[in-house]
């Protein structure tokens, strides 16, 4: 008699079976005499030896996965150790750079190689498959990124990690890193608020007047299709020319205001549109039904199409504000600041890990946008039960 | 009372509604029917002002509606669509509140007013006073529609094609509750529909319109026996015809009243194509009818259903 494994999880078998090869071939630390050499390999086996080991248990949970029941302990399982598992892999990470620091000279490095990034990856993404899955909402989802957050946070603040190459970048410069952060959020921040200025009201417009839709969206349209170094260069003249011309203004061509008009112009296509198609797909009979009762336009406007359009609103704000947090990174070219600056430093000096100091954050920051979002998305469709663009009832 | 004095209306080069004049009196239930674009939506549309006259006058109680504020008029009466039109993000209660809250009731007042409005039109106030309108099916959506409209004790309703878009079931029984409805309330109805039978069965009188004139408007008993041109007659249809004619008078109506007789009674407001029904499945010749205190009126005999209509009705 044979027996066979019910396969459930097909996605988590795929993320198991990426994460044994990964774990077996590729490597799971660099260690490195200095900064500027490169290292040599730290397998897997040689960093799990000793009870250390023991923090990527949850990763032969992660194994079984595949052949869990789809149920909610099944799934909630599968989340557990997903999360588990990464958070798992970057304490063991800690954990082995502080015993290679021993007896090595303090130039000596230690990062994260290939192998640790594929693991990570096969634990998060498992964790969110499942997530999906089991129908845990936005605040749930949250929440679940938040408890995998919180305990890399607890190792952070605890100095566990500091042995790590990535730590040792961010000891260097402790100074500049909070005000790259707080720099970069104030740039999309202050994109943000003229995006909204005029891409509310040009989206109203191009809902109601088709000949303004007609003129804005292609416009927009190849505004986004222009690469954003080059905007910021077709950018950089003018300003320079207007700088020239009022002395003392400030205006220049380089620095954070070509940053803020550029990111507006990428930012703006997302809040039209969608504003307007929000708009558009208030269904007819309701604006009817609404004027029929002796609602005025403007009541109209603000307890109907408002509250109705916002669901599909929300989503471009979120896109946008995505969008400009990636592109913000890449202000830093034209002297913009923010983290795009450590990113570009660790480029041109070649050093991997303050590539991840600039990265990491800006990958932290568009996800932190993006999930309060779409809890603000959920709350404004929960009880609409319309799905947004659907017509007559 | 609805005055219409020499209206018109355009839209371009083509005349939707053409010099067109009928007064619907307090209390009337009024039809408006005619193949599309007749202008009978277009002259429902302008009782309220969703559509502006171009000529002639429209005055309510003599007023003329121009020159009052469009909301205010609009809020003075009740407005059911086809496809309800229900605002998908507030509650049941919420939108049947909707013109009460607009003209400032307080609170208790609007809260029994919806439990009084739901009760009327059979749903469960305690199951129905939160949910959502894409919660409840069609028929119950109307339903809510109608709540709406009636909200804030409008003098005048104006239905648009209410139940067209229902099954038949849903439909008849709509039907019969915006009957008693209109019986109890006094409300003055102007109805819009494309259904002959539907115009039959609610009009107190009913409005035949053609490419944006007024045809013919009488009684459901003229329209049917006396049809002013081909395209009437062809909107009763003459298939069952019979039927139709009868369903227009009650057992009430034909019923002998002095005489007597045994059986299971008709209440006198039964239609008589029903009574016709019941003596065919009683193989009756005569069935007895009872008024509304359940007291004799009469007996009513196959023969006098296939006599000519009384000189009264005439």
């Amino acid at each position: 008699m044979t027996f066979r494994l019910p396969l459930y999880n097909r996605v988590a078998l795929l993320m198991a079976m990426a994460a044994a090869i990964a774990a077996v071939v590729l490597p799971f630390l660099g260690f490195a005499p200095n900064r500027l050499l490169s290292g040599r390999p730290v397998p897997l086996w040689a960093a799990v030896q000793g009870p250390g080991g023991l923090a990527i248990l949850p990763g032969l949970v992660l194994l079984a996965t595949p052949f869990l029941r789809p149920t909610r302990i099944g799934l909630g399982l599968t989340v557990a150790a997903g999360g588990l598992f990464a958070a798992g892999l970057v304490w063991l990470a800690g954990h082995h750079a502080t015993e290679l620091a021993q007896g090595a000279s303090a130039a000596a490095r230690t990062s994260f190689a290939s192998g640790f990034w594929v693991m990570a990856a096969a634990g998060l993404l498992t964790a969110v498959d499942a997530a999906r899955w089991m129908g845990l909402g936005a605040v749930g989802r949250l929440a679940v990124g938040g408890a995998v957050a919180g305990l890399v946070a607890l190792q952070l603040a605890t100095g566990h990690l500091d042995a790590l190459s990535i730590l040792k970048e961010y000891a260097n410069r402790r100074d500049v890193f909070a005000d790259a952060v707080l720099r970069h959020a104030m740039l999309v921040a202050a994109a943000l608020v003229p995006t909204l200025l005029v891409g509310i009201p040009l989206g109203v417009a191009a809902h109601r007047f088709q000949a303004v839709g007609r003129a804005v969206f292609p416009v927009l349209n190849v505004v986004q299709t222009v690469p954003s170094i080059a905007l910021f260069g077709l950018l950089m003249a003018p300003l320079a020319a207007l700088g020239a011309l009022l002395p003392g203004s400030g205006i220049s061509g380089v620095g954070p205001l070509p940053a803020v008009i550029a990111l507006t112009l990428y930012s703006l296509l997302p809040i039209v549109r969608n504003t307007a198609v929000g708009l558009d797909g208030v269904p007819a009979p309701v604006r009817e039904a609404a004027r029929g009762m002796g609602l005025t336009p403007r009541q109209i406007f603000l307890r109907v199409d408002l509250p109705l359009a916002l669901p599909v609103f929300l989503s471009g704000l979120r896109i946008t504000v995505v969008q400009a947090v990636g592109l913000a990174a890449v202000a830093a070219l034209i002297g913009a600041g923010g983290l795009g600056a450590i990113m570009f430093q660790g480029l041109f000096a070649n050093a991997l890990d303050l590539v991840l100091l600039g990265a990491v954050p800006v990958i932290l920051l568009a996800v932190a946008g993006d999930a309060l979002l779409s809890i603000g998305i959920a709350a404004a469709t929960s009880h609409i039960g319309l799905s947004p663009g659907r017509n007559a009832p | 009372m609805i005055d219409f004095e020499r209206v018109s209306k355009r839209f371009g080069s083509w005349t939707a509604v053409d010099t067109v004049s009928f007064t619907v009196a307090e209390g009337e239930f009024r039809v408006l029917i005619g193949p599309s674009g007749s202008g009978k939506s277009t002259v429902l549309r302008m009782i309220n002002r969703l559509i502006p006259a171009d000529e002639g006058a429209i005055r309510i109680d003599g007023e003329d509606i121009a020159s009052l504020r469009p909301e205010e008029l609009r809020r003075r009466m009740g407005y059911v669509i086809q496809s309800v039109g229900l605002f998908p993000h507030w509650t049941v209660e919420r939108n049947i509140a909707t013109v009460p809250a607009l003209l400032g009731w307080p609170k208790a007042r609007i809260r029994d007013r919806v439990t009084e409005l739901l009760e009327l039109l059979n749903l469960d106030p305690r199951r129905y006073r939160t949910a959502y309108p894409h919660q409840l099916s069609g028929g119950q959506q109307q339903r809510v529609g109608v709540a709406r409209a009636l909200a804030a004790e409008p003098r005048i309703l104006l239905m648009d094609e209410p139940f067209s878009a229902l099954d038949p079931i849903t439909r008849a029984s709509l039907q019969s509750e915006l009957s008693a409805i209109h019986r109890r309330t006094g409300t003055t109805v102007v109805f819009v529909t494309h259904d002959m039978d539907e115009a039959l069965r609610l009009g107190d009188s009913i409005a035949v319109m053609d490419h944006g004139r007024l045809i013919q408007c009488a009684t459901p008993l003229e329209i049917l026996t006396r049809p002013a041109s081909p395209l009437v007659r062809d909107l009763v249809g003459r298939e069952e015809w019979g039927l139709k004619r009868l369903a227009v008078e009650t057992a009430g109506d034909r019923a002998r009243p002095q005489e007597r007789v045994g059986g299971e009674p008709l209440p006198s407001e039964t239609p008589l194509h029903r009574a016709l029904s019941e003596m065919v499945s009683r193989g009756a010749e005569r069935l007895p009818v009872v008024d509304g205190d359940g007291q004799p009126a009469g007996v009513l005999h196959l023969s006098d259903l296939v006599r000519p209509a009384p000189d009264r009705a005439a």
